[in-house]
């Protein structure tokens, strides 16, 4: 895999438009097909075709499998958080009316975090699991 | 009338991977292959207007699934799988269950109609209040992430799972190197 030139210049330029649109997927998902889950598949497949070209141990260096276990338990935690802190509002569990002034606001706001969170978990567990896959 | 021809196209082009999968025994072929498959069921659902799970079908089937199966593949070094003797049985019981599959579809309404149980239970509820106490264009985020919040969170709750699953099973940290014989078997 070292000296395929061709693939590791493509796969280089590549990474950072895989990303960016990992995070217009994400963000944009309220607008236009997509959410969490796919933003999170596409964002993980933007480093393990990084992972892939350039062998397992640059892409350990890239991110620790520990950051990943731990990014993966956040994005839950958000996702459970949100939940919480409208039951702390005084509204219903995951009822995102109360987080805002406005009903509508509030929705907006709520589904944006959850699906950040989503996302997050999505994208870490797939890193991890393709961490373990090519070098169990 | 255009659409038809390209769903049977489609179908078609499924049939023949499928049975292309059952056949090849290189596994890298059967690898890519799956993908073309889940590229394809993709193209299906985008012809459906179900362009969400069209999305999910070509990211999840087509890209992560292929590459964690050229994961596997590079790490136990298997080049084909082990050729399998046909079995009669085993295809007279494929025969039988297709047929029941495609004795039941009989009953299901037709697709698109309007006056299918689907539509009418909560669909039109959701349709509706999309616009008015959501407020978002995409109907299907607002009802993953806000009307059925609660299933979402357990998607991800099982994803998270799933990852801590393949970490127990797979991760070497915190696992000293002697025991790295006695964990692989």
């Amino acid at each position: 895999m070292i000296h395929h030139l061709v693939l590791r210049i493509v796969a280089k330029l590549l990474v950072p438009f895989i990303l960016l649109f990992a995070l217009y997927v994400q963000f944009h998902g309220e607008y236009s097909p997509g959410g969490g889950f796919q933003a999170g598949v596409i964002f993980a497949a933007g480093f393990i075709l990084y992972g892939l070209i350039y062998g397992v141990d640059q892409y350990r260096q890239v991110i620790s499998p520990d950051w990943l276990r731990r990014m993966a338990a956040l994005g839950v935690l958000l996702y459970i958080g949100v939940g919480l802190t409208t039951l702390l509002m005084g509204g219903n569990f995951l009822d995102y009316d109360v987080l805002a002034d406005h009903a509508i606001q509030g929705q907006h706001m709520g589904i944006l975090l959850v699906e950040l969170g989503v996302g997050i978990t999505v994208a870490t567990v797939m890193m991890s699991l393709f961490m373990m896959f090519a070098k169990p | 009338m255009s659409d038809l021809y390209v769903d049977m196209s489609v179908i078609t082009l499924l049939a023949v991977t499928a049975v292309a999968i059952n056949n090849i025994r290189n596994l890298f072929a059967t690898a890519m292959l799956s993908g073309i498959f889940s590229l394809l069921s993709a193209a299906l659902f985008v012809s459906m207007d179900a362009v969400d799970v069209a999305f999910t079908e070509a990211a999840v089937g087509a890209g992560i699934a292929t590459i964690l199966f050229l994961g596997a593949l590079m790490a136990t070094g298997h080049g084909r799988s082990a050729p399998v003797k046909d079995s009669k049985f085993a295809l007279l019981l494929v025969v039988i269950t297709g047929a029941v599959l495609i004795y039941g579809t009989l009953d299901i309404p037709h697709y698109g109609d309007p006056s299918a149980p689907v539509h009418q239970h909560v669909n039109p509820y959701y349709i509706e209040q999309t616009r008015i106490a959501i407020d978002i264009p995409n109907a299907v985020t607002a009802v993953l992430a806000s009307f059925r919040g609660y299933d979402t969170m357990g998607e991800v709750v099982v994803i998270f799972t799933a990852g801590i699953g393949v970490l127990l099973l797979l991760g070497r940290v915190g696992r000293s190197t002697a025991s790295k014989g006695k964990g692989r078997s």
